[in-house]
């Protein structure tokens, strides 16, 4: 339950960052450190070097932009949950990451780049339709999450902000989890027309209003999923 | 090995540290703060809940690196000598804690809460409490001990 040993790097600036990064193929970028400490404590983890981006100019931020918010990738959730900048959407699905104490360590970005398939901050950003902007390039949300755990991301990119557009329409944010705080079981975010699920697959699933397809796991099996899944969005659509 | 310097319960303390040592440990075994509780290690039980910088974190999910620079407070933070603070004195009095090991991760997290938000319902209490695990008091009296608090810390 203690990490394997490794380097530290606290680099100030992007390019030192990268240059840190791009030197040890083991290296692994540290944001907040609610996923990746807990991976390292049970040495899932064993990376080489930590980059702590902690002190990187120009990480954290949030600003509203031609009726899009945007966020840094270190901004604390908990900082943009309590944004005056924040819309609903966002707030109410931050209300469902971890607790206050992981809230306000773990980081905006940290959460979309880990890719958790029940995460909640995923959901909300396909469901908006947001942007993922990098040190190289824009990738939309829908092809950014890959598979589990996984992401568009290339070695030698890192992620500096995300662009999410400010819904004009209806916006409802569900959950399903065995505890609250607990990783979602079933979550669902609505934003206009489009529904979006977690948890159900390996990635975020846009809802084409058909027969819902789920996959399973150790503490909820796809039958049980499909029906958690099946009343949630009931439940937001009657919202 | 690693300088760091941190400021715990307002003492300035310098140390060469592993990077891979969490912070939890580092309060405990480099400073004898033994306050701090680690339960889980992995950021479930909220026993290890100190405040960085005014605010609650997992010091088990936090590496004593990340806090060189910064201001931790530890639940001997909270008494002043031989007066408890009205959170400890309410957890006393409302039979708050049985073995005691989760209380000083939740008393962070009520102190950083309270402040935030003086006068919460009980329903704002327990969503709080979802952070911290206690397997001896069933909850029931911790979420009366906070609520009899925040009625002392209104008053005062």
């Amino acid at each position: 339950m203690k990490p394997a040993p490794f380097a530290y790097h606290r680099p100030a600036t992007l390019d030192e960052a990268l240059a840190l990064l791009g030197a040890e193929e083991d290296a692994k970028p540290l944001a907040g450190g609610q996923s990746l400490v807990p991976m390292l404590n049970f040495r899932l983890a064993r990376p080489s070097a930590l980059v702590d981006l902690d002190a990187v100019d120009g990480l954290a931020g949030i600003r509203v932009e031609d009726g899009v918010l945007v966020v840094g990738a270190m901004t604390r959730q908990r900082d943009l949950e309590t944004s005056p900048h924040a819309f609903p959407l966002v707030r109410d699905a931050l209300g469902f990451v971890g607790h206050t104490a992981t809230r306000c360590r773990g980081t905006v970005g940290g959460s979309l780049v880990h890719a958790d398939p029940t995460a909640e901050l995923p959901v909300c950003a396909v469901a908006l339709g947001a942007e993922l902007v990098t040190n190289r390039r824009t990738i939309p949300a829908e092809e950014f999450f890959v598979s589990v755990f996984t992401t568009a991301l290339e070695p030698g990119e890192l992620l500096v902000e995300v662009r999410f557009p400010i819904p004009s329409g209806r916006t409802v944010f569900e959950e399903h989890a065995h505890r609250h705080g607990d990783f979602a079981v079933v979550c669902v975010a609505v934003a206009g027309e489009r529904v979006v699920l977690g948890g159900v697959a390996p990635t975020p699933v846009v809802w084409d209003g058909g027969e819902l397809e789920t996959v399973g796991d150790l503490f909820s099996p796809a039958g049980y999923k499909r029906e958690v899944a099946k009343a949630l969005v009931e439940k937001a659509l009657a919202a | 090995m690693i300088g760091i310097a941190v400021t715990v319960n307002g003492t300035h303390h310098e140390r060469r540290v592993e990077p891979r040592l969490l912070l939890s440990d580092f309060i405990r075994h480099e400073l004898a703060l033994y306050g701090t509780h680690v339960g889980c290690e992995h950021g479930v039980c909220g026993a290890c809940t100190v405040l960085l910088d005014g605010r609650p974190a997992r010091s088990c999910l936090t590496l004593a690196v990340q806090a060189d620079g910064h201001e931790i407070e530890t639940v001997e933070s909270l008494a002043e000598w031989a007066a408890l603070h009205p959170l400890q004195q309410a957890f006393h009095e409302h039979f708050g804690l049985q073995c005691g090991f989760c209380t000083p991760g939740i008393l962070m997290t009520a102190s950083f809460f309270l402040a935030q938000n003086p006068d919460p319902t009980e329903e704002e209490v327990r969503a709080e409490l979802a952070g911290h695990l206690c397997r001896c008091t069933g909850y029931a009296p911790i979420v009366d001990s906070i609520l009899a608090a925040a009625a002392v810390l209104r008053r005062s």
